[in-house]
C-alpha cells in the first residue's frame, strides 16, 4: 500500500485529538484527546520512517510512547488530585482564576 | 572461535558504540545526576534530615555544573573549539554556553527562595516553606491536617527542580529534533507537578498545574507532529543535514527525497509547528492564554523561577532552530514572527493596565517582553543573536527578584497579592518597596537599569537587521507598559496605607539574597552594561 495514505491518516488523527481537546470537557477526556495527536505523530513518523528507508522514524517513535508514559503518570496525578478536592474533572468547574 | 565471540564481533561491527564527550556534557550530567541523588534523599534519609540535605545538594550540583561551563568557556568551547558532541546530538557553542551558564546562576538563586522557611508563621513550632505539607493530600481535609500537624514537607521539590533545570540545559543545546523534544518533556513535566505544591491556597494552585498541564501537552503534542512533518521532508532529525536540504543543496540525492522535498507543504507546515510548540514554552500571543493562571496559582518561588529559566532555555532553543535549520526560510518566517512580535508586545502590554493582582501583573508584563525578545529574533543577524542573550540573562534576574520581592508581602491568607493591599507599602516598609520599584523599572526599561541596556540592544539590532516598523512598535508598547509600572510605584509611594494591610515578613539570609543578587545584576548590567554585552557578542556564533 502507498505509505501516503498512512500519512492522511495521521492527519485525520491529528484534527480529530485536536478537536477533541478544544471541543470535550472532561479532563480525562482532554488527555486521551492530546494521546491521540501524540500517537498520529508516531504514525506520521513510522510512515516516514518507511518512505525513507532510515530508521530514524521508528527510533523517534520509541521515545515518543515513553514520553507518552511519563506523560500519562504526570498528568493523571494533577487530574486525580484536582477530582479528589473538587470532586469534577470538568475544565469548565476550574475557573478559580479569570481576567 | 566461538559462536558467541562471533556475534559480538559482528554486533560491534554493525553497531559502533557511539563516542561520547562526557567532559564536554558535565554541566548536564552533574545536575542530572545531582537529580537522581536526590530521589535516592527521598527514599533513604530521615524527614528531619532532607530539608537540609536536598537543599545543599541542589545548591552545590548547580554551582558545580556552572563552574563547568565556566571550564568550558574558558578552554574556549564557546569560540574557537565550539563543536558537536554526543553524535552530534548537542551542540557546545556560544550561544549554549552563555544560556546554561545563565539557566544555572538563576536555578542557584531560585534554590534560595525555594528553601526559605521563615515567611510562612511556625505550624505546631515548626518552620514551614511555601509547599504543601503533602501534595497528595485533600486541601483542608483531614490527611492535610495530619500531615501539617507531623511536620511533613515536600522535598520532593528540590529534585524535581533539578530535573527541569537538566532538561532546560539541554534544550538550548539540542542539535536534533528528537533531543529537542525529550529535553522540552524532561523540563516541562517537573514544571506542572512543581506547580500544583503551593502551600496557601492549593485549589488555585492545581487549577494552575491542571491548565499548564493540558496546554503544555496539546502544545508539545504539536511540536511532536511538526517534527514528523520535519523529518519527512529532509528524511533526518539533524539540525544540519535538514538545513541542507532545505537550503537546496542536498536535494534529491535519493528517490523518497527527491519525492518529499518536491513537497513544500510538509516543510512549511512542519517548521510552523515546531514553531509553535516553541513560541507557546516562551509565552507569546497567541500562545499566551495558560500564563497569567499558572504563574498567579503556582506557588511563588516556583512562579519566579519558571518565568525567568523557561524562557531562557525556549528562546534558546527558538533562536537555534530559526538561525540554524531554517534560516533557508527567513522569507517565510520572518513575517510570521513580526505578526507575533507585534501582538505580544501590544497585548501584554494594553491588558496588563487592567490587571489587579501583582502576579497576574507580572505574567503579562511577562508576555510584552517575550514579544520585545522576540524583535531580537528577528533581526536575523548576528548582533541579533548577541541582543537576545543578553536581554535574557538581564530579564531572568530582574523577574527573579520581583517575584521573589511578591513573596515577602503577607497577610492572613498567605502572599497578599492584590494590587489594592500594595498600596501605601513604601510608607511601611521603604526598603521593600524601593527594591521592587528598582525591579518594575528595570522591566520598563528605565536607564540605569538591565532592562534600558537589554531593549537598547534588541531594539538596535532590530533596526540594523531592517524591522525599523518592529522597533516603532517595540517603543510605543514599552511606553504603555512603563504607564502600569509606574503606576504601581506611584500605588505604594504616594497612597495612604490601609489599617489593615498586609505586613512584610522579615526573611531569612536565604530571600534577602536573593533578592540582593537581582538588584545587583539589575544595577551593574544597567550602569556598566559593555563587558557583558561583549561576553555576549563573543557568544554569538552558532555551530553547525
Amino acid at each position: 500500500m502507498n505509505p501516503v495514505n498512512y500519512l492522511y491518516l495521521a492527519a485525520l488523527l491529528f484534527t480529530i485529538g485536536a478537536s477533541g481537546v478544544l471541543l470535550r470537557r472532561n479532563a480525562i477526556v482532554v488527555f486521551m484527546s492530546v494521546e491521540l495527536m501524540l500517537n498520529a505523530a508516531n504514525l506520521a513518523l513510522v510512515a516516514f520512517s518507511r518512505l525513507h528507508g532510515n530508521l530514524d522514524g521508528q527510533i523517534i517513535a520509541f521515545f515518543t510512547m515513553v514520553v507518552a508514559a511519563a506523560e500519562v503518570v504526570v498528568g493523571l496525578a494533577i487530574i486525580v488530585t484536582i477530582f479528589r478536592s473538587r470532586h469534577s474533572a470538568s475544565v469548565d468547574d476550574a475557573s478559580l482564576m479569570k481576567l | 572461535m566461538s559462536t558467541t565471540t562471533e556475534l559480538t564481533l559482528r554486533a560491534q561491527e554493525m553497531v559502533p558504540a557511539p563516542d561520547i564527550e562526557y567532559g564536554q556534557l558535565a554541566p548536564v550530567l552533574i545536575v542530572i545526576g545531582a537529580a537522581v541523588v536526590g530521589v535516592l534523599f527521598e527514599a533513604f534519609l530521615p524527614r528531619r534530615a532532607r530539608y537540609a540535605a536536598q537543599a545543599l545538594l541542589a545548591g552545590l550540583a548547580l554551582a558545580s555544573a556552572f563552574a563547568a561551563v565556566v571550564g568550558l568557556a574558558a578552554t574556549g568551547r564557546a569560540t574557537t573549539e565550539a563543536g558537536l558532541v554526543a553524535m552530534g546530538a548537542l551542540a557546545v557553542d556560544g550561544p549554549a554556553l552563555f544560556l546554561q551558564g545563565v539557566i544555572l546562576l538563576v536555578s542557584l538563586v531560585a534554590v534560595l527562595t525555594f528553601a526559605e522557611r521563615r515567611l510562612d508563621p511556625r505550624a505546631h513550632g515548626r518552620h514551614v516553606d511555601s509547599f504543601a505539607a503533602e501534595g497528595a493530600a485533600v486541601p483542608g481535609g483531614e490527611g492535610e491536617k495530619a500531615a501539617v500537624r507531623a511536620g511533613f514537607t515536600t522535598t520532593e521539590v528540590y529534585p524535581l527542580l533539578l530535573f527541569a533545570v537538566g532538561g532546560m540545559l539541554v534544550f538550548p543545546a539540542a542539535n536534533d529534533l528528537l533531543t529537542l523534544f525529550i529535553a522540552l518533556e524532561v523540563f516541562s513535566l517537573p514544571l506542572y507537578v512543581l506547580c500544583a505544591l503551593a502551600r496557601r491556597k492549593r485549589l488555585m494552585s492545581q487549577e494552575a498545574a491542571l491548565k499548564y498541564f493540558l496546554l503544555g501537552a496539546f502544545s508539545s503534542a504539536f511540536l511532536l507532529f511538526g517534527i514528523a512533518l520535519m523529518y519527512g521532508y529532509a528524511g533526518s532529525v539533524k539540525y544540519a543535514e535538514i538545513a541542507s536540504v532545505v537550503a537546496d543543496t542536498n536535494r534529491g540525492t535519493t528517490e523518497a527525497l527527491a519525492g518529499t522535498t518536491g513537497n513544500d507543504v510538509l516543510l512549511l507546515v512542519g517548521g510552523a509547528l515546531l514553531v509553535m510548540g516553541l513560541l507557546f514554552k516562551v509565552g507569546a500571543v497567541p500562545f499566551h492564554m495558560w500564563t497569567p493562571d499558572v504563574y498567579q496559582g503556582a506557588p511563588t518561588p516556583v512562579t519566579g523561577f519558571m518565568a525567568a529559566a523557561t524562557k531562557v532555555a525556549a528562546f534558546g532553543a527558538l533562536l537555534r532552530l530559526l538561525y540554524v535549520v531554517l534560516p533557508g526560510l527567513t522569507w517565510d518566517w520572518r513575517p510570521v514572527m513580526w505578526g507575533v512580535a507585534i501582538v505580544s508586545m501590544l497585548v501584554g502590554a494594553v491588558i496588563a493596565i487592567t490587571q489587579t493582582d501583582v502576579k497576574r501583573l507580572l505574567a503579562y508584563s511577562s508576555i510584552a517582553h517575550a514579544g520585545f525578545i522576540l524583535a531580537g529574533v528577528i533581526a536575523a543577524t548576528p548582533s541579533g543573536i548577541s541582543s537576545v542573550l543578553f536581554y535574557l540573562a538581564a530579564y531572568s534576574f530582574v523577574t527573579l527578584g520581583a517575584f521573589a520581592v511578591v513573596t515577602l508581602v503577607r497577610d492572613a491568607g498567605g502572599e497578599a497579592t492584590h494590587l489594592s493591599k500594595w498600596a501605601g507599602l513604601g510608607r511601611r516598609s521603604p526598603l521593600v518597596a524601593a527594591v521592587f520599584a528598582i525591579f518594575l523599572l528595570a522591566f520598563a526599561g528605565i536607564p540605569m537599569t538591565s532592562g534600558f541596556a537589554g531593549k537598547f540592544a534588541v531594539f538596535k539590532a532590530a533596526a540594523e537587521g531592517g524591522a525599523g516598523a518592529l522597533v516603532v512598535v517595540g517603543v510605543i508598547a514599552s511606553a504603555i507598559a512603563a504607564f502600569f509600572y509606574i503606576r504601581v510605584i506611584v500605588l505604594m509611594f504616594f497612597s495612604e496605607p490601609k489599617v489593615e494591610g498586609p505586613s512584610v515578613a522579615v526573611p531569612s539570609p536565604l530571600t534577602t539574597t536573593a533578592i540582593a543578587v537581582g538588584v545587583a545584576v539589575t544595577l551593574v548590567l544597567g550602569v556598566a552594561p559593555q563587558y557583558f554585552l561583549d561576553l555576549a557578542s563573543q557568544a554569538g556564533v552558532f555551530v553547525r
